[in-house]
Order: C-alpha cells, then sequence, then structure tokens
C-alpha cells in the first residue's frame, strides 16, 4: 500500500488518478501513525515551503516523514515533496525537513519564472525510477530547485537558461522537481517504476 | 530547454465540445473526455475547456466533466468559464484542474486573482484577456467578448502580473474565428511587458500561425481550437511542422 501524504494544503487528485489509473493501491495519509503503516510514500506538495512545513509540524508529520524516511522505504517527493527533504529553504526563510543536507534556492536565470511548461531532464546515473527516460520532457511549474551539499545525490539536471538538479536520488528516496502525474506516457512510465519498487519494498542499501 | 506548448481549446456547453464561441449558433464537435483522450495522446502540451454558457445549472456538468478527464488525460488542465469566487476556484481545483481561468471577475475585482494567488498559488491562476484593437493600442473586453471595459490591454497585463497571476490567456477578439493568423502585436506587446508566461489565442488557421505568434508574437504557449477540431491538423502534424521551423517542441 502507498500512502499519498496529505497535509491539508496540496492536492491529491491528479496523483491519486494517475495511481489508479496504473493500478497501485494507495491511501490518503494525514498522521505519523497512518504514514508508518504504509509500505511506501508518494508526498505531492503543492504550495509554499512556510505554511506546508507549518502544517506538517503542527499534524505530527514532520517526525513521522522523518521516521519513514529512516526506515528504508521507497519515497517519492514531487515537487515540494523534494524540497521539503533538505535543511532550508529560501521560499518563505523556512527551515524544512533536513532529511538531506543542502538548500532550497530560487532559481537564478534571465528566463521568466516561475519556470512553467515541459522541459528535459539529463540523467547523471542509473536510477531506477528513470530507467529509459534520459532526454525525455516533464512537466514543471516552480521558482525554487534543491542544491544538495553532496552532488552524487543528483539524479537528472534540467536546463532553464542555467542548469538546476531536477531529480534527487538516494535509493529509495526520490525526490523530483517535475509533476509526473501531469506529465504524460513518460510521466506515467516513472510513476509506474516507482510503484514497482514499492511493490518489492526495496532495501536502502541500492544507491 | 524550454519547449513551447501546443494547447487545443474546447469550447464546451451542456457537457458537449461546441464551436462558436461569439456567436449564438452552436455546432456540436464532440465528447469532451474522447476529444481530450485524442488530443493527449496526439501531443497536447495541455488542454484548455471553456464552460462558454457558463450558468449555474450548466456548472455541476462541467465538474463532471473535468472530473472524468482528469482521470483519463495526465497533462495539465486549465479550466475557465464563469469563475467568479475563490470557492469556484476551490471547487475546480478539487475536481482535477490544475489550473483555473478567469477573465470577467478579475475585471470586476482584480483581489480576486491576489486572493486566489495567495490561497492556491500562482501556478494555477490564468487570467483571460480579450483585447480588441483600438488605434495603437488594444482594449479589454469582458462578458464573451460583448462589454468593453476602458482597460487598456498591455496595462491591465502588467497590473495582473503584479496581483499575482501565473500566466495571461491573451485572445484577440479581432483575429479570433478569421483564421487569418494570431495578433503578433498584440501578443508581443504583452509578452514583452510582463515576465509571466503568455498563452496566445485566437486566429489560428494552420502551423505557419502558430510559427508566427511562438516567434516573432513572442509568445511561450499557443492556443487552437478549430484547426484541430476540424481534423484538418493533428496536433503531431502541427509539431512536425513547427520543429521544422526550429521551434523547440515536446516531440
Amino acid at each position: 500500500m502507498i500512502g499519498l501524504v496529505d497535509y491539508g494544503g496540496g492536492n491529491l487528485a491528479s496523483v491519486s488518478n494517475a495511481l489508479d489509473f496504473l493500478g497501485a493501491p494507495w491511501r490518503q495519509v494525514r498522521c505519523a501513525a497512518d504514514l508508518l503503516a504504509t509500505d511506501a510514500a508518494v508526498f505531492p506538495g503543492v504550495g509554499a515551503a512556510g505554511s506546508a512545513m507549518n502544517r506538517l509540524r503542527s499534524s505530527g508529520l514532520d517526525q513521522g516523514l522523518l521516521e519513514f524516511l529512516r526506515s528504508g522505504r521507497p519515497y517519492l517527493g514531487i515537487c515540494l515533496g523534494l524540497q521539503l527533504l533538505f535543511q532550508h529553504s529560501a521560499e518563505d526563510d523556512s527551515p524544512c525537513l533536513g532529511f538531506l543536507e543542502g538548500e532550497v534556492v530560487r532559481l537564478t536565470t534571465a528566463e521568466k519564472l516561475p519556470h512553467v511548461g515541459w522541459n528535459t531532464v539529463a540523467v547523471a546515473r542509473p536510477i531506477p525510477i528513470l530507467d529509459e527516460l534520459d532526454g525525455a520532457y516533464f512537466y514543471f511549474t516552480h521558482s525554487y530547485a534543491v542544491q544538495p551539499s553532496n552532488q552524487r545525490l543528483v539524479g537528472a539536471d534540467t536546463d532553464y537558461g542555467g542548469r538546476f538538479v531536477s531529480v534527487i536520488a538516494r535509493a529509495p528516496v526520490f525526490g523530483v522537481q517535475f509533476h509526473p502525474e501531469r506529465s504524460g506516457r513518460d510521466g506515467l512510465r516513472l510513476l509506474a517504476q516507482f510503484c514497482a519498487l514499492a511493490a518489492a519494498r526495496m532495501p536502502a542499501n541500492a544507491g | 530547454m524550454l519547449a513551447k506548448r501546443i494547447i487545443p481549446c474546447l469550447d464546451v456547453a451542456r457537457g458537449r465540445v461546441v464551436k462558436g464561441r461569439h456567436f449564438r449558433n452552436l455546432l456540436d464537435q464532440g465528447d469532451p473526455v474522447q476529444m481530450a483522450a485524442v488530443y493527449a495522446a496526439s501531443g497536447a502540451d495541455e488542454l484548455v475547456f471553456l464552460d462558454i454558457e457558463a450558468t449555474v445549472e450548466g456548472r455541476d456538468t462541467l465538474i463532471d466533466l473535468v472530473t472524468e478527464v482528469a482521470r483519463q488525460v495526465f497533462i495539465p488542465l486549465t479550466v475557465g468559464g464563469g469563475v467568479r469566487t475563490t470557492e469556484d476556484i476551490r471547487v475546480l481545483l478539487r475536481a482535477g484542474a490544475d489550473k483555473v481561468s478567469v477573465q470577467t471577475a478579475a475585471v470586476a475585482d482584480p483581489h480576486l486573482v491576489e486572493a486566489a494567488a495567495s490561497l492556491f498559488g500562482s501556478q494555477c491562476v490564468v487570467v483571460a484577456i480579450d483585447a480588441q484593437r483600438r488605434g495603437q493600442g488594444w482594449e479589454v473586453l469582458t462578458h464573451g467578448a460583448r462589454i468593453p471595459t476602458g482597460l487598456e490591454a498591455v496595462a491591465w497585463a502588467r497590473e495582473l502580473s503584479r496581483l499575482g497571476a501565473g500566466e495571461l490567456l491573451v485572445t484577440s477578439v479581432d483575429a479570433d474565428g478569421t483564421k487569418g493568423g494570431y495578433d503578433l502585436a498584440l501578443t508581443a506587446a504583452i509578452a514583452d511587458s510582463v515576465r509571466i508566461p503568455v498563452i496566445a489565442s485566437g486566429g489560428a488557421g494552420g502551423p505557419a500561425d502558430l510559427v508566427a505568434v511562438l516567434t516573432e508574437g513572442r509568445a511561450d504557449a499557443a492556443l487552437a481550437a478549430s484547426i484541430f477540431h476540424s481534423g484538418r491538423w493533428t496536433v503531431t502534424g502541427v509539431k512536425a511542422e513547427l520543429e521544422a521551423a526550429g521551434v523547440p517542441v515536446r516531440r
């Protein structure tokens, strides 16, 4: 069973529709106990870092997420669900979960912000969820991106008037800056590859 | 590199796709769920649904339609038509819309744009501008392009950007329905004045028009309806032409 993290700020419909389409069993989780009872988690964060962290703290999901992440179960963070893995976000000058070392910074680009639309990912190394997706287009909508302290966490990057990190992989914990649930066939492929890991309850030592 | 987006637009009334946005006689064009799936499979980057009647009774039909499309189509969906309050926006987002387009209500109460952006994030707030040529500039029209507002379109675009709009959907009332090409000057004037994406609309007759508005017109995305609904062009076919012209597209 995949837990779909609902902190009351995001909209789960598009992710749950995609999981239904793929035939993957899921349920909504709103507290730490429910989260820790699942085999894998998808965290589709939408919105601003500060208010999301406040909501996570008030429901105790912040501690639940940390415990879940450390337990070696598959996790997929989407957009804000990726960013919150790091220590601090420049958006709202907010502390984040701090599971990974690094910062969330505003994109530095001469192009328009937010970065909205379809862009490609350059896959840095073999990553199970990105199998056969090097160069694929995904749908982005964001102004901030992660800067991990450890470059080996980078799974893929993307060019938007300068390169930024678009996928983080510390298997079985993954984070994507784009929205696979809105990225057509290739997005569904990524989600299906994550669901396969979830189904196998992949151990923590693969990355 | 960021791709230019090609967006089929489906005008809907009473659960059907219709043609004749600014006219009385509506021609039935097909089933929206089926058409959405075909366009998505053909490479559409996004879909826009506009409820052109926007009656209170039609609202539930629209919400059912969005719910059904969102279950089957996994590309961004923008829904508009008769959106007046943040509650209207919330309901459409919950049904599965990724973005909601507001127009008349934004002119009546610009605070709506600000409130929606702060509640749901700018990324889901699209503001539609219907603009008509007036001398050297353009005037904003509302209520299905029937009511002039006295607002100058470029200044209005800047104001919307300041209020937190995430994207602007700019329709040339003069070009709409002519198939004679987009209003490149209008699109470029707005695209050059704001730092948010501009979707050009109105006047697409063939791929050359999309090439022009995505280059000379400096639009980030091109919306078209009848060239796709008529079956004259597929999204795949248009994208092949764009690619040949050097416009970056998702293939």
